[in-house]
């Protein structure tokens, strides 16, 4: 287990050095002129000539690009991200702001169509070929070819801008104060994007789910199962739902990737104000520090959900867990 | 126990005689129609470019009718050339993407299967951290460190999309290196080029076309969706990204045909893509071929 640990630390030592690496290689290959980005160009055109120097000897415009990332790597060792230009605050600070809306968000999506698309992929598996079966496969189909910021569009026109059920966007109200903000009101925020979310993310779990099952409807244990007079649906339910649950969950897991850049685009599409948007706002406006930040913080929130993927498989299922221990159980 | 068994199970020729097609005909004339489809769609987008643009303030903001079958936008555009138009864009960049991108693909897997052992685990070590950064934030920073715009998105996107393909073909290179008729053609003192282009070519070849075309989906989805950000392709070009995210300021207005239609437009280019790619590998890959 120690060995474990360890290797699976350096590891994530290893992969964040590496993501630090290219993202600060990326951002200074950038032809974006610092001083432009960060003054804006009608100001950049009136300041003197010194002003100008000045300002790029403050930033370190014109430091190498080593010294730089070994400076600003030197400060992320100690914690310190940096401070975001946009928000003017330090870069933890916006991340961890804006993290708690998103983290919100996705693992609503998460939880959601990670429950919906294995409840649809065992539903289709049973009535396989029938209307159901192929209602669910056309459905997963038609959204995997759909970009998600697309549906997104598509559920506020009809739930906010027709029927008016939803608010258009942010997540709490316009103009009321922070203190005022009730917890209906930021769900009431939240779920139209969270639906999105979901709606989009069920297509890989469904059909996974659903091969797996027809896998599992013609083994040999339900065959028994089914001579001993249970039903197919039965069956499943008693025998077969513990073999789908765990590649489903693992798979869900592995799909944390893929959330993430989702909800970069629902946040976008509905102006919630979370890391996605954040990205996107970093992307376009110049603002180095919170872009690698926020680089980093996804890259390591993927890199959880595929060590949780690992352990939850080692607890879950005897045969994934290390050989000791099962010579342990066997010599009781 | 047989009739109470096999009641449930859906029969197993369900649609009659006349209705059924062999499988590969059917196969054959779903991938040969898809691809002329889309073939036709870049075509008409490329016709319709400089009309896309003509602006009529005399009918502007008119919803969907006989004349303007999309609608047309606040500038009077009629919004089913801009579609057409955006369509050709997307489809033309994600094609570059996807080429370019399969070709890394196949030179990484090579260097991986083929190479020295370092070579495959600096290849593996690669494709993970590909992998373990969410593609959307890959996407912003390449597109960011080379000024956004078109470069930004293609190089963007076909530096993004190798992994899964690079491992795919990886395995089969290994399979075929290891497999006897390459071990008996050296055996009779064929050299490494004449096994490369004898064995290895052929054998490669179909997975790699089939993974190219399957790569095309992704890779139109995520140039529609970075330039939706405002990283990819500037607004003068028409893309579906830009034409979306310029109609999501008129969604309140009630324009709700803005974004409809050219999304519409979009997942059935997708899925036409989709449905090329899987026909294709039904006829070349053996182990789809009774799907």
């Amino acid at each position: 287990m120690a060995r474990y640990v360890v290797s699976q630390l350096g590891r994530f030592l290893l992969l964040m050095v590496a993501v630090a690496v290219v993202t600060f290689a990326l951002v200074s290959l950038s032809p974006v002129d610092p001083l432009q980005a960060n003054v804006g160009q009608a100001a950049l055109m009136s300041m003197s000539e010194e002003k100008r120097a000045a300002l790029a000897a403050y930033w370190g415009a014109d430091t190498p690009m080593l010294e730089r990332f070994l400076a600003w790597a030197g400060d992320l060792l100690h914690g310190d991200l940096g401070m975001s230009l946009r928000y003017n605050a330090p870069v933890a600070e916006v991340i961890a702001s804006r993290a708690a809306n998103s983290l919100a968000l996705m693992g609503v999506a998460w939880v959601a169509s990670g429950v919906l698309g294995f409840v649809l992929g065992v539903a289709a598996a049973l009535r396989e070929g029938r209307l159901l079966d192929r209602f669910v496969r056309g459905y997963c189909f038609v959204l995997a070819a759909s970009p998600t910021f697309w549906v997104g569009l598509l559920l506020l026109i009809v739930f906010s801008v027709w029927l008016g059920w939803f608010p258009l966007g942010f997540s709490v109200p316009v103009g009321v104060a922070a203190a005022d903000v009730t917890f209906a009101d930021a769900l009431h925020h939240m779920a139209l994007p969270a639906i999105t979310l979901s709606v989009v993310g069920v297509a890989n779990v469904a059909l996974h789910t659903r091969a797996k099952a027809i896998d599992v409807l013609n083994s040999d244990y339900v065959r028994f199962a089914r001579a001993r007079g249970l039903t197919r649906r039965e069956a499943l339910i008693r025998h077969g739902l513990r073999n789908l649950a765990l590649p489903a969950i693992t798979l869900q897991f592995s799909q944390i990737a893929e959330i993430f850049g989702g909800s970069v685009l629902v946040e976008e599409v509905f102006s919630y104000p979370g890391l996605g948007q954040a990205a996107v706002t970093a992307g376009l406006g110049g603002d180095v520090a919170l872009l690698a930040g926020i680089a980093l913080v996804s890259a390591a929130l993927v890199f959880a959900g595929n060590l949780a993927a690992n352990l939850i498989y080692g607890l879950v299922d005897p045969r994934m867990r290390p050989v000791r221990r099962q010579k342990e159980v066997a010599d009781d | 126990m047989t009739d109470a068994v096999f009641a449930n199970q859906p029969p197993v020729l369900s649609a009659p005689r006349r209705l059924r097609l062999p499988n590969r005909r059917r196969a054959f004339a779903l991938a040969l129609g898809g691809a002329l489809l889309l073939a036709a769609v870049v075509v008409a987008g490329l016709m319709a470019g400089p009309a896309a643009q003509a602006t009529d303030f005399a009918a502007k903001s008119l919803p969907p009718s006989l004349s303007h079958p999309f609608g047309t936008d606040w500038m009077g555009r009629d919004m089913l050339l801009r579609t057409l138009a955006g369509l050709s864009t997307s489809v033309l960049v994600g094609l570059m993407a996807a080429v370019a991108s399969s070709l890394i693909a196949l030179a990484l897997a090579a260097a991986a299967a083929l190479g020295p052992r370092w070579a495959d685990h600096a290849v593996s070590w690669l494709i993970d951290l590909m992998m373990g950064i969410p593609h959307i934030v890959l996407l912003i920073l390449i597109s960011y460190a080379l000024g956004k715009g078109f470069w930004g998105v293609t190089i963007g996107v076909a530096l993004t999309h190798w992994p899964s393909l690079a491992r795919i073909l990886r395995a089969e290179i290994l399979q075929c290196a290891s497999s006897d008729f390459v071990a008996a053609a050296a055996r009779l003192g064929a050299g490494r080029l004449a096994i490369s282009a004898r064995h290895m070519v052929p054998y490669v070849l179909p997975q790699f076309v089939v993974g190219l075309v399957l790569l095309f989906p992704h890779a139109i989805l995520h140039e529609a969706a970075i330039t939706f950000l405002g990283f990819g392709l500037p607004p003068e070009m028409p893309a579906i990204g830009i034409i979306l995210s310029e109609a999501m300021g008129y969604l309140s207005a009630g324009l709700w045909w803005l974004a409809v239609f050219p999304g519409l437009a979009l997942v059935v280019c997708v899925m036409l893509f989709d449905v090329v790619g899987t026909s294709l590998r039904k006829l070349v890959d053996p182990a789809y071929a009774q799907e």
